[in-house]
């Protein structure tokens, strides 16, 4: 079900075994590498290794296959888009000129476009199966301790931790709630116009907020009754010590930052060119 | 001489927002050790008492204090001190779990006291043995049952040496064995560990499964009276504030027997029954046997419904009944038995995988959910999900209104809706002034203007006082007599026992019974198996050699109606 997509998934593996905290850091530093080059060989590297990486967690294809089909969608999309608005921006990038062949105005196909494309395209592929790891591997309350490990204020990652929680809760309402007041006769399908469908919607909103306020109420009071907010500080029961395996993946990660940034700005330019 | 570990003196309280004390006067001393009980209607402030030992008074509920409190000897100065002495077990066990994992919501205290981690470890070993779930460690709070669900939320205030135990109405939400089974819990924790246990809970008899000590009863922010369960019972205090007496008590009152607390009626087992005994045995020869309703048509057909909610898992296993026009009919079974799913189903909110929904003659399966709402309405159970309007007159009338029926037609509906409710006085007022089970009424009465033949319930007096409860009952009774076709779907024995002549037992996705509530709670393997609990008038008739103890139950309900109509 929809509800129980991109959630925690109980593995014994070593990708499991580490931290939050250093998936936490590792996941940054590998979306930085990401944003930062278009050098197509890091980003080979990169894809290959993250790849590898997926291998050894024993999350299997089909368990993030949804979600993985909605991110492709939409990179097609954005590939789309980018060569509706700028066909010629490999072109301006690479500064030559290779034509496959002609289309109409300036849809020409160029061998600079493509190959640009596919570095935007991989900079997806790289970041994709790390992304999904992170989530899928980090246990929920570990991931408020390791929030609150690298400097967030510990009610700020609760408050993260309980939202992503609440949210299958929410859901429920939510239909419970639309299907009562369908009963009633409200209609949120295209039959009815877009104005009257929004102030429809309300009628669905406003029961939500109400009876997740007495939700929020309920929680806060049990909370505050066992002491939540007393300190500064607070320990996590989730937590876990670093182990050597997690400096060592820490010390890797770093590495291949220092590595990819080097490669990539060596030359003065964020492009690897091959024409 | 105990040493005393709550103590109010002249204690008031006034919430900001109200006008007039909530708390008036308060003496009370509760003993280490002791187990108390504090019952009292909605409104007569039990919960504020409550809170007040909590520390959620004056600390999160800002208001006036005079007089003085003192817990564990000293005077509380903030709630997270307060939190080292009390513990405080919320009624509805899902709303209160922090963490994810069992072990994770036990140590939740813990982590907020800055424990260091191996200490935790121990700790939740330790106290997770106590309750016995020492090998649910790592199981999600979400999946467990609803008994093991109270064990968890009891251990996460243990873990912290509390000296006093506070229970804010364990019993609502849980079904009738898990109710009985929280209240065996309590008392056994209480044994082992010797701590104060205050609880607060206005179903009187299921508390009384096992001793308490003490019974506090409060009615309008004062005490009227504080005295052990036998002295309670003995005397007219609970029928004045009125607070359901036990059942069997009842029963041996209307017989006439003159209680004294020598007869030790707190507990059914420990009851004198032999000095009633020919009271009673008179007592039902002179009463009248209620008369069988005629039969009408059938109006609700279900046949051979099969659903799952995903594939490979199914919810609904092969149900059929049919119900009659002008029927009261109750649908009970334990937690997660598949009730609620099944009147999603007549609603048309969830499609049956296979299987026929006939209304009347006609197959309705293929109806949408609006088609089937002028015929079939459904009452969640928690009128905050269905209000979505400010004023009454409009929350009323939205239904009618966005069918586009004419000005007038939807005034006359709505005001003759509103009559039915008992709503006439307030159609112009808005709706965050009415208390819950006012709301309740307005949600029903948003319903009926679309005048539907059917009305199902989803808990129709969850969480409401006695008064309150009859009221909500008494009103659903003449809208039947005026036709209307209801069905409830409920956790309440008594009133299975008391407003439907016929319940439909489920129990994992499948009809397990379809009989008449009183024979229904007399089969004792149907009661396990949908986690019921058989009525104390049973076991009074067996007592009293009664030769059909069904004929008695019937006989009571059927006098006890006629009494509070007449009476109130």
């Amino acid at each position: 079900m929809a509800a129980e997509m991109l959630s925690y998934i109980e593995r014994q593996s070593p990708v499991h075994r580490l931290t939050g905290v250093t998936k936490l850091i590792c996941f940054i530093i590998w979306s930085s590498i990401a944003m930062l080059t278009y050098d197509t060989r890091i980003l080979l590297c990169l894809f290959l290794f993250s790849i590898v990486i997926f291998m050894i967690s024993k999350v299997k294809l089909k368990e993030v296959a949804f979600v993985l089909l909605f991110i492709l969608v939409f990179l097609l999309m954005n590939n789309l888009a980018i060569y509706l608005f700028s066909p010629q921006e490999g072109v301006k990038i690479y500064g030559t000129n290779h034509v496959l062949f002609e289309m109409a105005g300036r849809y020409t196909v160029t061998m600079e476009q493509l190959f640009y494309q596919f570095n935007v395209t991989l900079k997806y592929f790289t970041v994709i199966p790390a992304a999904l790891l992170f989530i899928v591997t980090t246990n929920p309350s570990e991931f408020a301790a390791s929030l609150n490990r690298i400097g967030v204020s510990y009610r700020i990652s609760y408050a993260v931790a309980l939202a992503l929680r609440y949210i299958p809760d929410i859901q429920r309402d939510f239909r419970t709630i639309s299907l009562s007041q369908q009963a009633r006769g409200i209609d949120m399908s295209r039959k009815e116009k877009l104005p009257k469908r929004i102030k429809n919607a309300a009628s669905i909103i406003i029961p939500l907020i109400l009876s997740s306020l007495d939700k929020i109420e309920m929680i806060s009071n049990a909370m505050e009754l066992r002491g939540f907010g007393k300190n500064k500080k607070r320990t996590w029961y989730r937590a876990r010590p670093f182990q050597k395996i997690d400096i060592i993946t820490i010390i890797i990660f770093v590495s291949i930052l220092l590595v990819s940034l080097y490669i990539t700005f060596h030359n003065g330019n964020r492009f690897y060119n091959p024409f | 001489m105990k040493k005393p570990v709550i103590q109010f003196k002249n204690y008031s309280f006034q919430y900001r927002s109200q006008t007039a004390a909530t708390l008036q006067e308060i003496n009370l001393t509760i003993y280490e050790g002791e187990k108390v009980l504090i019952v009292g209607p909605s409104g007569s402030g039990k919960s504020t008492l409550g809170h007040c030992i909590n520390g959620l008074v004056p600390f999160s509920y800002k208001g006036n204090v005079t007089g003085s409190l003192q817990i564990v000897g000293e005077n509380p100065k903030d709630i997270f001190s307060l939190s080292k002495k009390v513990g405080t077990v919320l009624q509805d066990p899902d709303g209160q779990f922090i963490g994810l994992t069992v072990a994770e919501d036990i140590a939740f205290a813990l982590e907020n006291d800055c424990t260091p981690q191996t200490q935790m470890f121990d700790k939740v070993a330790e106290v997770s043995k106590l309750v016995e779930m020492e090998n649910y460690l790592d199981a999600s709070t979400h999946q467990l049952s609803g008994g093991q669900k109270q064990r968890v939320s009891l251990a996460g205030v243990m873990v912290d040496d509390v000296e006093i135990l506070l229970f804010d109405e364990p019993l609502a939400n849980l079904d009738p064995a898990t109710g009985k089974y929280a209240i065996e819990l309590i008392d056994q924790i209480q044994q082992k560990t010797n701590k104060t246990v205050v609880m607060i809970e206005h179903r009187l008899e299921d508390v009384l499964h096992r001793p308490v000590d003490r019974i506090i009863v409060m009615d309008d922010g004062r005490i009227v009276s504080d005295t052990t369960p036998d002295e309670l019972l003995a005397s007219p205090i609970l029928e004045q504030c009125s607070i359901r007496e036990p059942l069997y008590v009842k029963a041996a009152k209307y017989a006439g027997c003159i209680m004294t607390p020598d007869m030790q009626p707190a507990h059914l087992d420990t009851f004198q029954v032999d000095a009633c005994k020919a009271k009673l045995v008179d007592w039902f020869a002179k009463v009248d046997r209620p008369q069988p309703k005629a039969k009408t048509e059938t109006i609700l057909t279900l046949t051979e419904i099969n659903f799952g909610y995903t594939p490979g898992r199914q919810t609904i296993h092969d149900v059929s009944f049919s119900i009659e026009k002008g029927e009261m009919v109750s649908i009970v079974g334990k937690n997660g038995a598949g009730k609620s799913t099944l009147s999603k189903l007549i609603c048309g909110f969830e499609k049956p995988n296979s299987g026929k929904i006939y209304f009347r003659a006609d197959d309705i399966s293929d109806d949408t959910i609006k088609e089937r709402a002028t015929r079939i309405g459904m009452v969640l159970q928690n009128p905050n999900q269905m209000i979505s309007k400010q004023m009454i007159y409009d929350e009323v009338a939205f239904g009618l209104v966005i069918r586009s029926f004419p000005e007038a037609e939807i005034k006359k509906r709505v005001l003759a809706a509103l009559k039915i409710c008992g709503l006439s006085p307030f159609r112009n007022w808005p709706i965050s002034a009415l208390s819950f089970g006012q709301k309740k009424r307005v949600t029903i009465a948003s319903i009926l203007v679309l005048e539907p033949e059917i009305i199902i319930l989803d808990e129709p007096t969850a969480g409401q006082d006695f008064r309150h409860y009859t009221d909500i009952m008494e009103f659903l009774v003449e809208l039947n007599r005026q036709g209307v076709t209801i069905i409830m779907i409920t956790h309440d024995m008594h009133l299975m026992l008391e407003y439907t002549p016929r319940a439909i037992v489920m129990a994992d996705g499948r009809k397990i019974a379809d009989d008449s509530a009183v024979d229904v709670l007399a089969d004792s393997r149907i009661v396990e198996a949908a986690n019921l609990k058989e009525t104390s008038l049973y076991e009074l008739a067996l007592r009293a050699e009664m030769e059909e103890p069904t004929q008695f139950i019937e006989r009571f309900i059927a006098y006890d109606q006629g009494v509070r109509k007449n009476g109130s």
